[in-house]
C-alpha cells in the first residue's frame, strides 16, 4: 500500500546536519550569486544523503528552510533525480548498468550473479540491511562495460566471476579496488594503448 | 592515422599526472595570458577558422556560438556553462578529460569565458562521476593557489572563477536548457527556445553552454592555430575527436583520432577488430544511443564525421561507436534503448511522455514478434508524431533508433511476427 510520506513508519521526526556538514553546506551556498541560493539544493541534498544514507522528509523540509524554498520545490527536485534515495537503501548499494553497451558485453550475467550472490531481486534490500540492488541507466563508462557503481566508485570490465569476487569482498567488510577488474589501464585497449606511445611527458602518475 | 604530435589529449588514459605540474609538462597553461591579450575578436575568429564543431552531439560551430553572446556586458553578467553531464549511452570521453586532463578544461574555461565576457563558469558534471569531480576540484584548487583562477586569472587581468556543480542522475540534464534549470535548483525540464541561452540563460543572463571536449580543445587550437586544426579531417568536419568504441570488439577503448577516419579502420586499428572478424559484424550505432543504426554494408566504407554519417541518414553524435556482431538480438537492443528513453523522458511534453512509453511497449512486443505486421508501419508513424513535436531533442532521440531499425531490419521484424503467428496457430 502506498502511504503518504508523513505516514511512512521509517520517516524520522527530525533531521540535523553534523557541524562539519553544516559548514560545508554554507560553503556551497556561496558558490552561487546572492539570491540564487536555490541552486545549492542538489549539492545539499547530496550532503544529507552522504550523512544519513537517504533523504528523509524532515531533511527536505530543513533544506527548504535553509534555502528559502517552499517544501514542495525541494520534493520536486528530490523526486526528479534518481540519485536521491527517498527511503533507506543498503549500506552497500549495488547499482548495475544494463544499458546497451553493458548489455552487449554481458550485463545480464552480472545482474544474475548479483541476485544470486546477494539473494535479493532488483529494488530489494537484504534482511540485515547491508546490501541493496538496483538497475541503473548508462553510467558513462561504456568502453569498460559491464559496470557496477557502488559508493563513490565504479567497478568495470566485469563478468559473473569478478562480480561474485567483488561482492564477496564487500561481504567481508573490505572495499575492493575500484576501476577495471581485468587490470587494464583505464579506457586504453586491453594489452596496451595503440596511440600515445612516444616517450611523452615524464611525470608519472603519483609523482606530483 | 593521426600522429601522436597532433593529439591533444596526451594523458587520455591517465598514465601521467593529472595535476598542475604534470599538465604544465604537457604544455597546458603555456602562454594563456598572451592568448587572452590578443583579444576577444581574435580568439573567436581563430576558433571559427579551426572549424571546430561542438563535441556534445549536435555539431554546431563553436566559434559561431561564442560570437552570439552580447558584445558588451550590461547589467546582467555573462556565464559560461560547461556540459559535463555525459550520459548518452556509449559515451565516456568527457570522463577521461575530467579525470585525466582537467587542466585543459579549466584553461579552456578561462579563455572561452574571456571571449564571451563571462567572469564565471559552472561545470555541470553528472552526479555519478564522483571521482572525476574530485580530480576536477583538485585541479581547480591548484589553479586558485597558482593564480591561474581568481581576481587576475593567469595574469591576464581578467577575473575568472570556476565552480563544479554535480548533477543527480537525470539524462535530460544533458540538454542545455534542462541543464540550466537544474543548475538553478529546479527539476531538469527543458525550456522552450527561443529565447536562446545566449540571450536569456542561467539566472536569466546571457549564457553559453558548451560540451567538455569543445572547451578542452580550445587552448591547444589557439596555441597551434586554427589553421592547424582545420588541416586535420575534412572541410567542415575538421580536427581530432575522441571516439569511444564499445560492444562486440576485441578491445573496447577510447581513442583520439582524426575526424573522417573510416569506421572500419577505427575499429580494426584501435579496438582489435570486431569479435570474430569483420564479416561477423551485424551493425554499428556510430554516435551514441540517439542515432540510427548502420548495417554492415554501410560500415564497410563510411567515414566517421558529421557530414559523412548524415549522408547515410545517421549521425556522428558524440562519436560513441557501439559495435554489434551477428550474435546480437538487434530488436531487443533497440527495445532496450526505447525503455531508456521512456525512463529518461522528463514528462513535460505530451508527445514524448506518452510516446516514449507507447513506443517502448510496442518495441517490447516486437522483440517476441507478438504484434501485427501493420503495427510496424504504425510504430513508424508514431515516431514521426513524436519527432519534432517536443521542446527538446529527447523526443527525436527516442524516435530515431526505432526509425533506423525499421529502415534497416524490417525483414527481421516481419520474420519474428510471422514466426510467432505460425507458432500460435500450430499450438
Amino acid at each position: 500500500m502506498t502511504l503518504h510520506p508523513e505516514d511512512q513508519p521509517w520517516q524520522p521526526k527530525s533531521f540535523a546536519f553534523t557541524e562539519a556538514n553544516l559548514a560545508q553546506a554554507h560553503k556551497i551556498i556561496k558558490r552561487y550569486p546572492e539570491g540564487r541560493q536555490q541552486s545549492a539544493v542538489m549539492p545539499i541534498l547530496d550532503i544529507v544523503q552522504r550523512q544519513e544514507g537517504w533523504v528523509s522528509l524532515a531533511a527536505m523540509n530543513l533544506v527548504g528552510e535553509m534555502l528559502d524554498m517552499a517544501p514542495m520545490r525541494v520534493y520536486e527536485v528530490a523526486t526528479f533525480y534518481t540519485m536521491f534515495h527517498l527511503k533507506p537503501v543498503g549500506k552497500v548499494h549495488v547499482q548495475v548498468c544494463t544499458n546497451v553497451p553493458c548489455q552487449l558485453r554481458g550485463s545480464d550475467d552480472v545482474v544474475h550473479a548479483c541476485k544470486k550472490e546477494l539473494g535479493i531481486g532488483i529494488g530489494e534490500t537484504t534482511a540485515d540491511g547491508k546490501f541493496s540492488l538496483a538497475e541503473v541507466e548508462c553510467l558513462g563508462a561504456c568502453v569498460n562495460a559491464p559496470v557496477i557503481w557502488i559508493g563513490d566508485d565504479f567497478y568495470e570490465d566485469l563478468d559473473a566471476g569478478s562480480t561474485v569476487k567483488m561482492i564477496e569482498a564487500f561481504k567481508r567488510g573490505e572495499t575492493p579496488k575500484a576501476g577495471s577488474q581485468t587490470g587494464r589501464q583505464t579506457s586504453a585497449p586491453a594489452g596496451g594503448p595503440t596511440t600515445l606511445k612516444d616517450a611523452g611527458p615524464t611525470t608519472l602518475k603519483g609523482d606530483a | 592515422m593521426l600522429s601522436d604530435k597532433d593529439r591533444i589529449f596526451t594523458n587520455l588514459y591517465g598514465i601521467h599526472d593529472f595535476r598542475l605540474k604534470g599538465a604544465k609538462a604537457r604544455g597546458d597553461w603555456d602562454g594563456t595570458k598572451d592568448i587572452i591579450a590578443k583579444g576577444r575578436d581574435w580568439i573567436i575568429e581563430e576558433m571559427k577558422t579551426s572549424g571546430l564543431r561542438g563535441r556534445g552531439g549536435a555539431g554546431f560551430p563553436t566559434g559561431l556560438k561564442w560570437s552570439f553572446m552580447p558584445k558588451e556586458v550590461g547589467a546582467r553578467p555573462h556565464y559560461l556553462v560547461v556540459n559535463a553531464d555525459e550520459g548518452e549511452p556509449g559515451t565516456c570521453k568527457d570522463r577521461d578529460i575530467l579525470r585525466h586532463d582537467p587542466h585543459k578544461l579549466i584553461e579552456g574555461c578561462v579563455i572561452a569565458g574571456f571571449a564571451m565576457g563571462a567572469k564565471a563558469a559552472y561545470i555541470y558534471i553528472r552526479g555519478e562521476f564522483i571521482r572525476e569531480a574530485e580530480n576536477l576540484q583538485t585541479a581547480i584548487d591548484e589553479c586558485y593557489d597558482a593564480g591561474l583562477l581568481g581576481k587576475d586569472a593567469a595574469g591576464s587581468g581578467w577575473p575568472f572563477d570556476v565552480y563544479v556543480h554535480r548533477g543527480g542522475g537525470a539524462y535530460i540534464c544533458g540538454e542545455e536548457t534542462a541543464l540550466i534549470q537544474s543548475l538553478e535548483g529546479k527539476k531538469g525540464q527543458p525550456r522552450l527556445k527561443p529565447p536562446f541561452p545566449a540571450g536569456m540563460g542561467l539566472y536569466g543572463c546571457p549564457t553559453t553552454v558548451n560540451n567538455v571536449e569543445s572547451i578542452a580543445v580550445a587552448p591547444t587550437i589557439l596555441r597551434r592555430t586554427g589553421a592547424w586544426f582545420a588541416g586535420l579531417g575534412r572541410p567542415k568536419n575538421s580536427g581530432t575527436k575522441i571516439f569511444c568504441i564499445s560492444g562486440h570488439v576485441e578491445r573496447p577503448c577510447n581513442v583520439e583520432e582524426e575526424m573522417g577516419i573510416p569506421l572500419k579502420e577505427l575499429i580494426e586499428k584501435h579496438a582489435g577488430g570486431v569479435r570474430g572478424g569483420w564479416d561477423n559484424l551485424l551493425a554499428v550505432i556510430p554516435g551514441g544511443a540517439s542515432v540510427p543504426v548502420l548495417t554492415k554494408d554501410i560500415c564497410d566504407t563510411v567515414l566517421m564525421d558529421f557530414d559523412s554519417l548524415r549522408e547515410v541518414r545517421s549521425g556522428l553524435g558524440t562519436a560513441a561507436v557501439m559495435v554489434m556482431d551477428k550474435s546480437t538480438d538487434i530488436v531487443a537492443t533497440i527495445a532496450r534503448l526505447s525503455s531508456f528513453y521512456k525512463h529518461e523522458s522528463c514528462g513535460q511534453c505530451t508527445p514524448c511522455r506518452e510516446g516514449t512509453g507507447w513506443m517502448s511497449r510496442v518495441m517490447n512486443r516486437m522483440v517476441k514478434g507478438n504484434a501485427d505486421l501493420e503495427e510496424i508501419d504504425m510504430l513508424e508513424e508514431v515516431t514521426r508524431q513524436v519527432e519534432g513535436h517536443t521542446f527538446c531533442a529527447l523526443g527525436d532521440a527516442a524516435a530515431w533508433p526505432i526509425q533506423g531499425l525499421i529502415r534497416s531490419f524490417r525483414p527481421e521484424m516481419e520474420r519474428r511476427i510471422k514466426e510467432a503467428r505460425a507458432n500460435l496457430s500450430a499450438a
